[in-house]
């Protein structure tokens, strides 16, 4: 890059980071801070709140079947989580998360696979299988309405700062970042639909667009091919730390569970 | 729908293509002509040549459908439901879409009220329209309008 | 494994009007959809759908492409007797799934 560029570009990613404090954990946050849920039609969201109707619900009770599930020399999920899950409200809003065993930050995909290998003996899900959604959809409903909580740790600072830069960075033919979009145009239309602040707290969600449940990591690949961008794997360290700026950029927003989009 | 409160901030270049696009969605937000060719002939092929008229069949579609995948609709006939005056059957068209035939019920007395909601997939802004047949044979229809958006980021 | 949620009463008073939902997880795949590589995906469809009561239909359902995936459905039928709903969807080719709710009418 020419060397006369270095500093209006400097100055213009400062203005970007115009609210970062000396705090090492500071994220740009829009303000006020709002669930998706906010840009949707009437409709949607009406189907979102429908406890019946939201298709979500056909994964979540999929999911608690699972959930209760035994098989030989495997205990349950249930068996050390509780029948109805209680032992797992509020784990999907402190997710992701630094695992202490395998010394790296887990989301609750890895999570889930983590105690089906360790303690259920039991094949690892692969990420999007059907199974895997079950799961994080049913837990994930365990926290519904609890305010994302994912705290900030000092040993997971490095995928803070490789999130927070690949929100911050365009990339694609569009030339776009992440920030353009859901931290500089939030509530400005875009063809037919109203720009969110792309936050996540809705996910695992039922998009219509892929008409069924889908994951956090699977919106990324999307979010990255609409601007033209090679999308990174499911599961991947990228978008893991991604995964775990938005939780943290979205702090105190609540959980819905399972989320409905379009 | 509430708008957030938006706070000022500088113009940026992502706005030229969100003017585009708003251009774009503009001219996909067209209200579909019927095709009526295809419809009549779906129409014929369920129910002959008799007079369809417009009447007693209430139907209700979003205004914008943000996703054409999913478009909830609701179809409320005006019928006592008796053994003598009761709905048979209430047909669905969607004439913008490749086959206009969506789904058909059937109900009869039992069913007490002529009430059905479902959601079905629109191919682009149009008229839905509803046919119900009565026990004797009358036909009658009603129809509602919805604009089918596209998503901001198009995944092809 | 097919997820299937049903909403029925529980218990009803003999000539209500009951409102039923019935939900259950399917792609329904329209046939006109293409693949990456521009190959036709290939119909897969629920068409029908049928609500057995007192030993009658007394709802059914004839689904076509335009059906959305995971199919919802409302509608109503009077409480006559205490017993069993049958749901039965068909695609197809002809496999089926049947779901059962009780309903206790007084």
């Amino acid at each position: 890059m020419k060397a006369w560029l270095a500093l209006p570009l400097l100055c213009w990613l400062a203005a970007c980071a115009r609210s970062e404090t000396s705090h090492d954990f500071a994220v740009e946050r829009p303000e006020p801070a709002v669930s998706g849920t906010t840009f949707l039609t009437p409709e949607t969201q009406a189907l979102q709140e429908d406890d019946f109707a939201n298709p979500g619900y056909l994964w979540v009770d999929r999911g608690a079947a699972l959930f209760l599930a035994t098989m030989p020399d495997s205990p349950s999920c249930a068996s050390c989580h509780g029948e109805d899950g209680g032992g797992l409200i509020g784990a999907a809003a402190i997710h992701p998360k630094w695992d202490e065993i395998d010394s790296k930050l887990v989301n609750l995909e890895g999570r889930i696979n983590e105690c089906r290998t360790r303690r259920q003996h039991r094949d690892a899900l692969d990420y999007e299988s059907d199974d895997l959604l079950a799961l994080t959809t049913y837990i994930t409903n365990l926290s519904k309405e609890m305010p994302l909580s994912v705290e900030p740790d000092p040993r997971a600072k490095a995928a803070l700062e490789i999130g927070k830069a690949y929100f911050n960075t365009r990339r694609g033919q569009f030339n776009l970042s992440c920030s353009n979009c859901h931290t500089e145009n939030w509530g400005q239309t875009l063809r037919g639909d109203t720009i969110s602040q792309g936050h996540g707290n809705a996910f695992p969600a039922y998009r219509l667009e892929w008409q069924s449940i889908g994951s956090l990591h699977r919106r990324f690949q999307d979010c990255d091919t609409g601007v033209r961008a090679q999308p990174h794997a499911l599961g991947s360290e990228t978008y893991l730390a991604l995964e775990y700026y938005l939780a943290i950029r979205g702090a105190n927003i609540p959980i819905e569970a399972p989320g409905v989009r379009r | 729908m509430d708008q957030p409160v938006k706070p000022s901030r500088p113009t940026r270049r992502t706005l030229l293509i969100a003017t585009a696009a708003t251009t774009a969605f503009g001219w996909l937000a067209r209200p579909a002509l019927a095709a009526p060719g295809e419809l009549a002939k779906a129409q014929a092929a369920l129910f002959g040549d008799r007079e369809i008229r417009k009447g007693r069949v209430d139907v209700t579609l979003p205004p914008i459908s943000e996703n054409g995948y999913s478009v909830p609709i609701r179809i409320d006939v005006d019928s006592p439901m008796t053994e003598t005056d009761h709905v048979v059957q209430v047909a669905v068209f969607s004439p913008q879409n490749p086959l206009p035939n969506v789904a058909q019920f059937k109900l009869g007395p039992r069913a007490g009220q002529a009430s059905i909601e479902t959601r079905i997939r629109l191919g682009g802004s149009q008229a839905v329209t509803v046919v119900a047949e009565m026990n004797d044979g009358s036909l009658w229809s009603g129809s509602d309008e919805t604009v089918v958006t596209l998503a901001a980021c198009v995944v092809l | 494994m097919v997820t299937i949620r049903l909403s029925v009463p529980e218990t009803a008073t003999a000539g209500d009007i009951i409102e039923i939902k019935a939900l259950i997880q399917h792609p329904m795949e329209s046939g006109f959809r293409r693949g990456s590589r521009g190959e036709v995906i290939a119909r897969d469809i629920i068409t029908r759908f049928e609500c057995i009561y007192g030993g009658e239909t007394v709802f059914a359902a004839n689904f076509f492409p335009a059906v959305s995936a995971n199919p919802f459905l409302s509608f109503h039928t009077r409480a006559t007797t205490s017993g069993t709903l049958r749901f039965r969807w068909t695609d197809q080719n002809g496999q089926t799934w049947e779901d059962t709710a009780e309903i206790a009418v007084t």
